[in-house]
């Protein structure tokens, strides 16, 4: 029981509460904005590794090998892998954020489209960058 | 009648009860809008230097638009990310105690590691 703005007592019943995550549909939207959240999360771990490398280079030759040496490792690899989808992922969706910021395409079609588009660029982009770094 | 005693331009004034709050949406926003322009342009070299020997990344970062890029795009990167990670704790850590020290942990890492990131692209690009 709560009580409603003049102090009489209202049964608000066994009712769902709003908003509960799990009693909705997962749609592509939905979906793609936390994901949004996801990936900001795991490019913060990403930058702190980007800083390490930066902190080390500049501290010389040995503090390098450590932050390299976990780099280039199978690891490491796997790592900047994954880095690098997430990146592209939030880089390209943040640009629909944008986008939504400035007032275009809040139509659910034109959303749902420019998710569609936005998760091909970003997954091209990604593929290049893996490719950039492998082939340098 | 309304049993608030505030007036509606009293009310309107300033941010409202929040007191702040827009100032963060705009500076995540501006430095969103920065980072799209510098993320391209920082990661490529980047990319490139990663993996090689020492001498060759030292030697990547002491071209000035490598070395001026990659200062910016760390500072712009780590205020972001701040603010991002506000935002998340904000929305899911209840608990006072964890909320305020990871508020502050987050704060103080970030900024902190902005800086000595930056700091250390620009002994790169000086040192000799």
């Amino acid at each position: 029981m709560s009580k409603s703005e003049h102090g009489a007592a209202v049964d608000r019943g066994n009712r769902p509460l709003s908003p509960h995550l799990q009693v909705y549909r997962p749609q592509i939207t939905s979906v793609l904005s936390i994901f949004h959240r996801v990936t900001g999360v795991g490019n913060s771990i990403g930058a702190v590794l980007i800083a390490w490398w930066f902190i080390a280079a500049a501290t010389g030759r040995e503090a390098f090998a450590i932050i390299d040496g976990l780099l280039t490792s199978w690891i490491g690899h796997l790592i900047l892998i994954g880095f690098a989808f997430s990146l592209c992922y939030h880089l390209c969706n943040g640009i629909r954020h944008l986008l939504w910021d400035a007032g275009y395409g809040f139509e659910l079609d034109e959303a749902t489209m420019s998710g569609y588009i936005m998760l091909i660029a970003a997954g091209i982009l990604a593929v290049c960058l893996i490719l950039i770094g492998a082939l340098s | 009648m309304s049993a608030d005693m505030r007036t509606s331009r009293a009310k309107v004034r300033g941010l409202g009860s929040a007191k702040s709050g827009t100032e963060h949406f705009i500076s995540q926003r501006i430095s969103a809008i920065g980072l799209v322009f510098l993320t391209p342009f920082f990661i490529v070299p980047f990319v490139v230097a990663l993996g090689q020997p020492w001498g060759e990344v030292i030697s990547i970062y002491k071209s000035p638009m490598n070395a001026i890029i990659a200062a910016l795009f760390l500072l712009a990167v780590f205020h972001h990310l701040k603010l991002g990670l506000q935002t998340v704790i904000e929305d899911y850590v209840h608990s006072p105690a964890w909320r305020t020290g990871s508020l502050l942990a987050v704060n103080l890492v970030a900024t902190g590691l902005g800086f000595a990131a930056a700091f250390s692209v620009a002994m790169i690009a000086f040192s000799v």
